[in-house]
C-alpha cells in the first residue's frame, strides 16, 4: 500500500495530482459540519451573510463528535453519512470549500460541482470513531455552539486516512457502488 | 410479587449504556476476524483491520466505537410477578440519561422532530416492554446508530408472492444502503404480523447471535440465500470493495393474516452494539 501524503490547506495542484482509489494521508485543518450547520451555512449564503468561518480551500468534515474524555482532544470521530448533505454541497463548493470528508455515495450534481469547482471527496474509515479519534490533535468550536455535536469544529489532524472518492475529473472510485 | 427497586433498574441501565456502546459485540469480533482471514483484497483488508482495531481502542480507552451512540432502544422482558416501585420506562431513561452522559457519549436524541428547534437530549430511548411469565427483569439496549436505520424498510407483499421476490427486495435494500449504511452488515428480517410488528421483528432479529441459523429450515435457507446474494453485490467492508458486504442474515417469522405478508428488512452497520442484563 501507497499512502501519499496530503497538507492542508488544499490546493488545486495537489486536489489534481489525486485520482480515485487513492489512499491519502492528511494533516492539517478539517472543519466539520453536518445537516443542522450545512442548512445554516447555505440559509447564510443564500441570505448574502457573512459565514462564521472562511471556508475557501478548507476541507468539510461530516461528522458529530462525542464529547472528549478529560485530556483527549476530542471524542469518537468517525464519518457520517455524506448523502444528507447532498443538497447543500454544491452551494458549498461554489463559495470556496474544496474537500469534503464523509461516508457513502454523492448525487449526480455534487459529483458535477466537483469538476466544475476542483473540489474532491474522500471517504474515511466509516464506524470506526475510536481509531480516527487518535489522528486529531486539537479542536475547538468554530461556529454555532448551540448545536452540541452538531456545532462546526475546527479540527487538526495528523496523517488521517482518507481514500479519494470522487477525485477533480469526477471519477468515482472503483468499487464505489453507482446509483 | 417480587419486588425490583427503581435503583436497581436506573443502575442496571446505566451500565448497559456504557457496555453496549464501548464494547463491541463478541459474535461480531468473531465474524470479523473470520472475514479477515477470507478477504483478498487490500483495501478491504485495511477497512477491516481497522474496524476490529477501532474496537480494541474503544475498549483500551472507553471511547465509544462509533460517534453515532444511536438512538438507545431498550428491550424489556419483564416476569409476571415482578413489582416495579415506579414506571418502567421513567426509570430506564433516567438511566439512559445518566449512563449516556457519564459515558462521554453523544446525546442524538431531537425532542421536536419537524421543527428541530430543541438542543439535541440523551434520551428519552424507545422502550418495548413485553410482559412474560417470571420473577425476572431481562434488559437489552441496542444504541441503534441512523446510518443504518435510515435504510430500514417495509414492504406489505401479497400472501402467494414468490419467495424470490422477498429476496429480491431485500437485496435490494441491502443494495440502496450501499456504503453509507456502514457495511459488513447484519441483515435483520422480520417476515409476517404487521407492518409495525414486522419492523420491530426485524430489529429484534439482530440481537440474535450472528453464528445461529433459524430453526425453521425454510427460514434459515432464506438466510442463506439471502447472504450469498448479497456478499455478490461488491459493495465491500466500507464500500471499497471485495466479498464482505454482509456478515450475517436473522430472519424472523410470526403468524400473519391470509391477506397479507409483511416483510421488513432492519440493517445494522458492522458497529453492532447490544448488552443485555438480567435482574
Amino acid at each position: 500500500m501507497i499512502m501519499k501524503k496530503l497538507d492542508g490547506p488544499l490546493t488545486d495542484k495537489a486536489i489534481i495530482s489525486l485520482r480515485s482509489g487513492d489512499e491519502v494521508a492528511y494533516s492539517g485543518v478539517m472543519y466539520t459540519a453536518r445537516d443542522q450547520a450545512h442548512k445554516r451555512l447555505a440559509d447564510l449564503i443564500k441570505k448574502g451573510k457573512k459565514l462564521p468561518v472562511d471556508l475557501r480551500g478548507q476541507i468539510m468534515y461530516y461528522c458529530g463528535p462525542t464529547p472528549a474524555r478529560p485530556g483527549n482532544a476530542i471524542g469518537s470521530c468517525g464519518p457520517t453519512t455524506a448523502g444528507r448533505m447532498d443538497a447543500f454541497a454544491p452551494l458549498l463548493l461554489k463559495h470556496g470549500v474544496q474537500g469534503m470528508v464523509a461516508k457513502g455515495e454523492r448525487s449526480n450534481e455534487v459529483r458535477k460541482a466537483i469538476t466544475q469547482y476542483h473540489g474532491i471527496y474522500f471517504v474515511t474509515y466509516a464506524g470506526c470513531g475510536a481509531l480516527l479519534q487518535g489522528f486529531v490533535k486539537s479542536s475547538r468550536v468554530a461556529a454555532f455552539p448551540e448545536l452540541g455535536a452538531e456545532a462546526i469544529y475546527e479540527l487538526r489532524v495528523e496523517n488521517f486516512p482518507l481514500v479519494v472518492a470522487i477525485d477533480a475529473r469526477g471519477k468515482l472510485m472503483k468499487t464505489t457502488a453507482e446509483e | 410479587m417480587r419486588k425490583i427497586s427503581a435503583h436497581t433498574i436506573y443502575e442496571a441501565t446505566k451500565a448497559l449504556a456504557y457496555k453496549a456502546n464501548i464494547y463491541l459485540r463478541p459474535d461480531m469480533v468473531r465474524a470479523l476476524r473470520q472475514a479477515l482471514s477470507r478477504e483478498r483484497s487490500g483495501k478491504a483488508r485495511r477497512a477491516l483491520q481497522a474496524i476490529i482495531d477501532n474496537a480494541a481502542k474503544a475498549r483500551q480507552e472507553k471511547i465509544a466505537l462509533c460517534q453515532d451512540t444511536g438512538l438507545p432502544v431498550v428491550f424489556a422482558e419483564i416476569g409476571h410477578e415482578v413489582l416495579c416501585e415506579q414506571p418502567l420506562a421513567e426509570v430506564i431513561n433516567a438511566g439512559v440519561m445518566d449512563g449516556y452522559r457519564a459515558a462521554y457519549l453523544r446525546a442524538s436524541i431531537q425532542a421536536d422532530p419537524l421543527g428541530r428547534t430543541a438542543k439535541p437530549a440523551y434520551a428519552p430511548a424507545v422502550v418495548h416492554v413485553d410482559i412474560v411469565r417470571g420473577r425476572r427483569l431481562k434488559m437489552t439496549l441496542l444504541p441503534k446508530g441512523f446510518g443504518s436505520e435510515n435504510k430500514a424498510r417495509v414492504m406489505m407483499f401479497n400472501p402467494t408472492v414468490e419467495q424470490k421476490l422477498i429476496e429480491d427486495f431485500v437485496v435490494e435494500a441491502v443494495r440502496a444502503a450501499g456504503a453509507a449504511a456502514c457495511p459488513p452488515f447484519i441483515i435483520g428480517i422480520g417476515i409476517g404480523g404487521t407492518q409495525d410488528s414486522a419492523g420491530l421483528l426485524a430489529k429484534k432479529a439482530l440481537l440474535r447471535d450472528m453464528r445461529s441459523a433459524s430453526p425453521k429450515p425454510d427460514v434459515a435457507l432464506l438466510e442463506k440465500r439471502v447472504l450469498e446474494r448479497v456478499n455478490k453485490l461488491g459493495i465491500g467492508p466500507m464500500g471499497l470493495g471485495g466479498h464482505t458486504t454482509a456478515l450475517a442474515v436473522l430472519a424472523q417469522t410470526a403468524p400473519t393474516h391470509i391477506a397479507g405478508m409483511p416483510v421488513a428488512v432492519n440493517i445494522s452497520c458492522h458497529a453492532l452494539r447490544s448488552a443485555s442484563v438480567t435482574i
